[in-house]
């Protein structure tokens, strides 16, 4: 049995986008207050902070969490990815990324850091999407510039490229 | 906004919990998934001095199916249960109702139990429960006990848990053979329901239970009625409920869709 006092500080370690991460948290901090101010990783955004908007979304082993409702105490020694894990490389966008800038998927950008952890969990487990599905999906997330169709869209169209991606890979 | 100072801590036993509980009583939550009670916190309607962190537990994640029942333990996540692959042949009302409960990034985290200890009037585990006639297992260090969900819900986001118990697990009574159907009118899929409806027959006729109308999910039972005599139960029962008017939709809107969702499910049920 682990008890934190409430007004101390707290080792919290962690795995982030598969690097060993390590700071301090009183319990109260959230993880995404601990993200962000702790650990400098300022791509997870930070909206309602109540859970509705879906801003903060990231994967916390393997489970779509949102980091506004979950405390850094919580996630001691847990593997987490958000949204500065998705690019292959500093200079280059991923497949989800690559088709929401075609798609003009997003504008003022507050919301897509979220939507991207959504949809690049969802689609490495459902491979073949329906409309329907990515709309269920979305429906976790508020985004007040686009009106969610070129989302919708940049979802789809990257699902797609990722199912002939893979049957290349298997063909080679 | 931030949530206020607390301890936290992280229960590596059922015991720690309910050592927890005791001693802190009214100023201690149990912290499952969060995803009510992380909110509450954010926005200050909660303020324990101590939170007291259950989801390291293994003995709590169980989900076990019995002869008659499922017990669901206080751990297992709306995801883990939706994904438990006899969900829809033992408790088809749960499976009908769990993708209501949330979003997909909620229901990771979000668990069943704590779903009922939030104890909100238009959730859909609590109406699952009441329809189903199912109970809470109640354990503090002193005593177990179960309560049956009519007797558990006491009114808006009150239960009859007391302060040193834990909410340890729910069971819920596998009626074979039983036609159950669901329904529910929110302004967006996810969110809160303006109302929501579960009908399952029964032995002697039809059950009817409806949530975010009163302040608990509430149940009846009636022979198996049609026509004129099925709108006159029904329009008694929607008024019965108490509706209020609020943000989301007038009083006469929700006894409306208590009315006609229930004609349509009762229906469906008895086909």
């Amino acid at each position: 049995m682990t008890r934190l006092k409430a007004d101390a500080r707290h080792s919290v370690r962690l795995t982030l986008n598969g690097k060993p991460v390590q700071s301090e948290a009183e319990p109260r901090m959230l993880l995404s207050d601990f993200l962000r101010h702790q650990i400098g990783a300022t791509g997870t955004h930070v909206g309602c902070e109540h859970g509705v908007c879906g801003a903060c979304t990231i994967v916390v082993d393997g489970m779509l969490t949102r980091s506004c409702l979950t405390l850094a105490a919580q996630v001691d020694g847990c593997e987490i990815q958000t949204v500065e894990g998705l690019a292959p490389s500093a200079d280059r966008l991923g497949v989800l990324q690559q088709a929401f800038r075609r798609n003009h998927a997003l504008q003022c950008g507050f919301c897509t850091a979220g939507i991207l952890m959504s949809l690049d969990h969802y689609l490495a487990r459902n491979p073949a999407p329906t409309e329907a599905e990515i709309r269920d999906l979305l429906s976790g997330h508020l985004c007040r510039c686009t009106g969610y169709t070129p989302i919708i869209q940049a979802a789809l169209e990257a699902a797609a490229q990722l199912a002939s991606s893979k049957k290349e890979t298997s063909d080679a | 906004m931030k949530p206020p100072a607390f301890d936290y801590l992280r229960a590596e036993t059922v015991g720690d919990v309910l050592e927890g509980l005791a001693q802190q009583g009214g100023d201690a939550r149990v912290l499952a998934g969060g995803q009510s009670l992380m909110a509450m916190l954010n926005m200050r309607l909660a303020k324990p001095k101590l939170l007291i962190d259950i989801m390291r537990l293994e003995e709590l994640r169980k989900i076990d199916r019995k002869a008659d029942a499922v017990v669901i333990g206080a751990g297992v996540r709306q995801a883990d249960l939706l994904a438990w692959p006899e969900l829809a042949e033992a408790l088809p009302l749960v499976a009908l109702a769990l993708p209501w409960v949330g979003h997909m990034q909620t229901r990771s985290r979000g668990t069943i139990c704590g779903s009922l200890a939030h104890a909100d009037p238009s959730a859909e585990m609590p109406l699952a429960l009441v329809a189903l006639g199912g109970e809470v297992l109640l354990r503090s260090a002193k005593r177990r006990r179960r309560v049956a969900a009519q007797d558990f819900f006491a009114g808006m986001m009150l239960t009859a848990r007391s302060d040193d118990e834990l909410i340890e697990g729910i069971s819920l009574p596998v009626i074979q053979g039983s036609r159950v159907a669901f329904r529910e009118v929110a302004r967006r899929h996810g969110d809160f329901a303006i109302v929501a409806c579960a009908a399952m027959k029964t032995a002697t006729g039809v059950r009817l239970a409806v949530g975010g109308v009163a302040d608990v999910p509430t149940a009846r039972d009636w022979p198996p009625l049609q026509g004129g005599a099925l709108d006159d139960v029904l329009n008694a029962f929607a008024y019965e409920l108490g509706a209020r008017d609020d943000v989301h939709a007038t009083a006469r809107y929700r006894r409306d869709l208590v009315r006609m969702i229930g004609r349509d499910l009762i229906g469906e049920v008895l086909q």
